[in-house]
């Protein structure tokens, strides 16, 4: 599993408020969500997204409401990966269980920077940076994450039968 | 090595005698709960799932409140889809308007949650219940679609900071500056992934509600859990609401925690949060004097009776600022009642301050009080990201139902003590 794209980089602690403000709540649609992506932080970021891009960003991301929302509207707008110094604690479990990638790479989240173009290996947790040419170190996925987020999410790794919700 | 408070519970309802801090358990759950914005996905998810039935009808709380009562078609939608399946499902605990109030205000109102409890919930206040001795924690609506269906949760066991609560809080210190106290001592992720376990001599002079406010922004230092020991008060509160059976969890002796904190409650000072973190702590004797259009006393947070008795205390023969727009909201039909019982409701009304009926409306921007472009608010609500209340420009100061009232009344950011309170 891997992901490559252009980087948009964010700051520390970006909370689920301004990844969807609760005024865009009263739908889940992937894609009506992802039209209000970090509205109130920067509106010009939705459409300069290009499918594929990569967030980086630093401590506490994803910290706040327990939204699933905020998860689904970054997947929805076309990013593939999140790479974040650390994660607040629901939204790293949102995220696995809607199947969009994310991973802890404080070395990483330093380096890198607006623009660079980079490259994920989720098996093995390496982070490559095309236009710096290095290389960071992040956590690797276990099988059955790396399942999780092929499948789509929780759900559709449950329907997929291949493990017991349990297992996860 | 021995086990906190949190980790006797997640071990009690695994089966386990032992758990240690970062291993992985599959727990079965005491209630699971969801409100109109996060039910909805989670009852998709929940039938997506191959689920036909929840684990247990008795065991699932669905609360609308975010934006009920109704605020347009879209929410009036989201309200339809809890309600279907509540009633398809034979839901006990769905409250429907008239009934029903802000989640966290009546789930331990109506003795759904007691000491030794393992709960989940879809909203990341959930917390709040750990004031009562419980386990409870926020999560996203596919892990509560997964624990409807299967009555279990997985988790990872989590380490604990141990606050030691020492002292007596002056006259207009409350939970809410206690913990606004604490969240700006060690950050808006001075907690992540941890417990927060309260400790000390100070437990005992704070209130229920103190404590369910202290519990309710642990969230907010990015902790899993806050909790407190069971006491003579955390009993009276249970004995009062519930008919359940209770079981109350000490910590070993030698339990481990990472880090030790002890708050002096009598140097505690009346505290605000500034825009745009709850970490970004002044005490109300070094904060700007900011200028404010709208005061809102309610939510999770402080929306319970002796929230509205402050504020009533301050308030009382006295006018709001001209032109600073006061809400207040009772956080459930219970509080409201009392609220009225009480005379306090008239006060609110001749001080020239409106009074709305539970929701948490204001709190994340949905509707009841949305503040315009630059508009400044003094709340006792939990968040003040940008644009939690409304526009992107407006900002929001956290404070208690005390600091609150008293702005409302000097038309800026103000002590109680400023005021001669009768």
């Amino acid at each position: 599993m891997k992901a490559q794209g252009k980087v948009i980089k964010l700051g520390d602690n970006i909370d689920t408020d301004l990844i969807i403000a609760a005024r865009y709540l009263s739908t889940s649609d992937p894609y009506e969500l992802a039209k209000h992506f970090m509205e109130d932080y920067d509106d010009t970021i939705v459409s300069r997204i290009s499918q594929g891009d990569i967030i980086v960003a630093g401590k506490n991301f994803g910290c706040g409401s327990s939204r699933e929302h905020a998860p689904i509207a970054i997947k929805g707008s076309g990013i593939s990966c999140v790479i974040a110094e650390n994660y607040a604690r629901i939204f790293y479990r949102n995220s696995f269980n809607i199947g969009l990638p994310i991973i802890e790479s404080k070395e990483a989240s330093e380096r890198i920077e607006n623009g660079d173009e980079i490259k994920v290996n989720f098996s093995s947790g390496e982070i490559e940076n095309i236009s710096k040419k290095e290389v960071y170190k992040g956590q690797a996925y276990p099988e059955f994450i790396q399942n999780i987020i092929k499948d789509g999410g929780l759900v559709g790794y449950v329907k997929e039968g291949g493990k017991k919700v349990d297992e996860v | 090595m021995g086990m906190t408070m949190t980790q006797k519970i997640l071990a009690a309802h695994t089966g386990k005698t032992k758990v240690e801090a970062g291993e992985f358990i599959e727990a079965n759950l005491d209630m699971v709960l969801a409100n109109d914005i996060t039910a909805p996905p989670g009852i998709d998810e929940f039938y997506n799932m191959g689920a036909s039935n929840v684990f247990d009808k008795e065991k699932i709380a669905l609360v609308p409140d975010h934006f009920a009562p109704n605020k347009d078609i879209q929410s009036a939608q989201q309200c339809k889809i809890l309600r279907e399946f509540a009633i398809n499902q034979e839901i006990t605990n769905y409250f429907e308007i008239g009934e029903m109030g802000i989640e966290h205000v009546i789930l331990p109102e109506k003795g759904m949650v007691v000491a030794g409890d393992l709960v989940i919930g879809a909203d990341s206040h959930t917390c709040t219940y750990g004031a009562l001795g419980a386990f409870s924690t926020g999560v996203g609506s596919t892990d509560m679609a997964a624990g409807m269906a299967t009555g279990q949760a997985w988790f990872k066991i989590p380490s604990a900071i141990k606050i030691i609560l020492e002292g007596s809080p002056g006259k207009w210190v409350s939970g809410k500056d206690i913990i606004l106290h604490i969240i700006g001592l060690i950050g808006v992720d001075g907690a992540r992934y941890m417990s927060m376990e309260f400790f000390g001599d100070g437990i005992s002079n704070l209130s229920m509600d103190d404590r369910f406010t202290i519990c309710n922004m642990a969230i907010e230092a990015g902790a899993k859990n806050g909790i407190f020991p069971v006491d003579d008060k955390t009993v009276e509160y249970m004995s009062e609401h519930s008919i359940r059976k209770w079981k109350e969890y000490r910590p070993d002796e030698d339990a481990v925690y990472d880090r030790e904190i002890h708050i002096d409650l009598n140097s505690l000072k009346p505290t605000v949060s500034f825009p745009h973190s709850p970490d970004n702590t002044y005490t109300i004797d070094k904060a700007e004097k900011v200028k404010i259009d709208q005061v809102v006393i309610g939510s999770c947070t402080n929306g319970r009776i002796n929230d509205m008795r402050i504020a009533a205390n301050i308030l009382a023969n006295r006018k709001v600022s001209k032109g600073v727009r006061t809400i207040i909201i009772p956080g459930s039909q219970k509080v409201y009642l009392q609220s009225l019982e009480e005379g306090l409701i008239k006060i609110f009304i001749e001080a020239g301050a409106i009074v709305s009926t539970p929701t948490c409306g204001p709190c994340l921007g949905g509707y009841m009080g949305i503040l315009a472009e630059g508009e400044k608010a003094v709340s006792t609500t939990n968040r003040n990201f940008i644009g939690r209340m409304g526009h992107k420009t407006s900002e929001v100061y956290l404070a208690s139902p005390a600091v609150a009232a008293a702005s409302a009344v000097k038309g800026e950011l103000a002590s109680p003590e400023e005021l001669e309170v009768k």
